[in-house]
């Protein structure tokens, strides 16, 4: 779709000029890019046919490598690395066990790997201070520790930059032979290993590179809240970012932007207006959208164009 | 090189009490267009099956090109450059016909890059050029499961020849297709792979297309070769006749 750079750039510019209206809301978008881009990861392997239960670790894993080494190194610029490569690592791990199951199975290890970090994160209080949580102060931006506000501006221009890096990346890739074989284990599995490609190692790539924008995703939400605890690891989370893959759809990287800014958004919104009831007013939206737009809110946008 | 491309001895597979393979012996020859034929649950399929790794013997050996392949992995003997269709055509179903194409190219080109796209020019070329040989630049753009069953058996083939291998095994590559089509799609087919090189070997029901095209033909019948020749031979051949050529009138 030749349209995609230009809704892309139209939605940064969105996001940029909605940020500078109104500060209080830089917050929730950087939120929002950060858990765009953990949903990629969702997004490919929902390509493959297979739905991750558990993905709030990859979350997790980047959020708690930032608190745990914050306090030695708080180079943001250090940082996010680190935390890409212990989620990438455990990707790798996890990821050529999981990848010999399909469907419920798929979907319910995740969960499975994802409940014990869950717990890991919460009993160990030596180490995690349990349901308390990290605090994560003291970042420095190569090597400056900018005002309050400054930081903020900088923590969303760091967002967005990886958002647009990561979706590029994840378009390029869904077309290349990996990415289009990816989608082939969805329709007949069978038919790349009779033309002599593992389709595990197809699948392997892609939940290793979902585990990496996972890792990257939760480092941006631990430098942004600045607390992390186990909550990030919890099943609710995983849970969310399947929600918001739905919503924003998964014909395109911009689906999970889409979805996440949406979702962010109507969650603020929401629970401004009715208290404890967002959850209703989230339940009846996908359910909407899984009826009226399967195609989540890119699927609704792509089809304006095509009429 | 010696003639025989692969060679059989001895296969034995039962299922049960069923044998689905019960002593086959074949040399397949370099070059040669081979059809096996004979009733269903007669064990051709079970025999494409042992000879691309999918189902193992219990006893007997299978060698191609002068090397045992038993016990190879499916994917292992693909690589070997024994390439197969399906009685079901096995298309990815929500590609186009071209992205089947190419990913079919990919797989012997190298499919492990992330970067570039599939449809780049040189692919897309070649991949266009596949169709074009087997009748189908038409449908090129066409989503896989959007075509007739005529269509999707010549895809699927074509996945396999994109494969470049040096066996083909078809099994049953006209099931299915229309009456009318039948004939055209054989005609395209042969062609195609006259022009490749490729030794064939196809189970086929309908015994013009085997008296027409086939250098050799195998009847198997219950796990057994019963008869094996030149056409005109083990088609005139009363018990043949009687048993097989009856049963595949019905059919
Ligand atoms: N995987 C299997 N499990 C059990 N029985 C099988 C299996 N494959 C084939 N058979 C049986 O073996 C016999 C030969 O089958 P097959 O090779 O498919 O015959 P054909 O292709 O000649 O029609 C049949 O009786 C069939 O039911
Ligand atoms: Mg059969």
């Amino acid at each position: 779709m030749k349209r995609e750079p230009l809704l892309a750039a139209l939605g940064a510019f969105a996001l940029i000029a909605c940020a500078w209206a109104v500060p209080w809301l830089k917050f929730i978008l950087t939120i929002a890019l950060a858990k765009g881009i953990a949903v990629l990861g969702i997004l490919l392997l929902l390509r493959a046919g297979q739905v991750s239960f558990g993905h709030s670790m990859f979350l997790a894993l980047g959020a708690y490598t930032v608190a745990f080494m914050a306090p030695t190194e708080p180079e943001v610029l250090l940082l996010l690395p680190a935390a890409a490569l212990v989620a990438t690592g455990f990707g790798l791990v996890i990821g050529l066990f999981l990848v010999r199951y399909r469907d419920i199975f798929f979907g319910m290890l995740n969960l499975a790997f994802a409940m014990v970090l869950y717990s890991l994160l919460e009993k160990l209080y030596a180490i995690t201070k349990g349901t308390d949580g990290i605090r994560v102060a003291g970042l420095t931006f190569a090597g400056t520790q900018p005002e309050r506000p400054v930081q903020e501006w900088v923590m969303f221009g760091i967002a967005l930059g990886l958002a647009i890096l990561f979706g590029l990346l994840v378009s390029v890739y869904l077309a290349s032979p990996m990415g289009r074989a990816l989608a082939g284990i969805k329709t007949r599995e069978t038919r790349l290993e009779f033309m002599g490609v593992p389709a595990r190692r197809v699948l392997l790539f892609a939940y290793v590179l979902s585990a990496l924008m996972g890792g990257v995703g939760g480092a941006l939400v631990a430098m942004t809240t600045r607390h992390v605890t186990p909550q990030i690891a919890y099943w609710t989370a995983s849970g969310e970012l399947v929600f918001i893959a739905i919503l924003g759809g998964a014909g395109s990287a911009l689906g999970p932007f889409l979805g996440a800014t949406a979702f962010e958004l109507v969650r603020v919104y929401a629970a401004a207006a009715v208290a404890e009831a967002w959850q209703m007013i989230l339940g009846a939206v996908l359910l909407v959208v899984i009826l009226f737009a399967p195609g989540g809110v890119w699927g609704l946008l792509s089809r304006r164009w095509r009429a | 090189m010696s003639e025989v491309l692969l060679s059989a001895r001895g296969l034995r597979l039962a299922f049960g009490g069923v044998k689905a393979a019960d002593g086959i012996d074949l040399d397949v020859r370099h070059g040669e267009f081979l059809a096996i034929i004979g009733p269903n649950g007669a064990g051709k399929t079970t025999f494409i099956n042992m000879t691309t790794g999918y189902l193992r013997p219990q006893a007997g050996r299978i060698e191609f090109e002068g090397k045992p392949i038993l016990g190879l992995s499916p994917r292992a003997i693909v690589r070997r450059g024994i390439g197969r269709s399906f009685q079901l055509p096995q298309l990815f179903t929500e590609h186009t016909v071209l992205e089947n194409a190419a990913l079919a190219i990919a797989a012997r080109r190298g499919i492990w890059s992330p970067l570039a796209p599939l449809l780049r020019p040189r692919w897309r070329d070649e991949a266009m050029d596949l169709l074009d040989r087997f009748g189908l630049r038409a449908v090129a753009e066409a989503r896989a499961d959007a075509l007739n069953e005529g269509a999707r058996k010549l895809a699927d083939i074509a996945m396999a020849v994109a494969l470049e291998p040096s066996l083909l095994l078809m099994d049953e590559p006209t099931s299915g297709v229309a009456a009318a089509e039948k004939m055209a799609i054989v005609e395209t087919l042969v062609r195609v792979l006259r022009s490749t090189g490729v030794t064939a070997v196809f189970v086929e029901h309908d015994m013009d297309v085997v008296a027409r095209f086939a250098d050799r033909v195998a009847v198997w019948s219950q796990g057994r070769i019963a008869a094996l020749g030149p056409p005109a031979e083990v088609l005139a051949d009363p018990a043949v006749r009687r048993d097989v050529i009856g049963i595949a009138a019905d059919a």
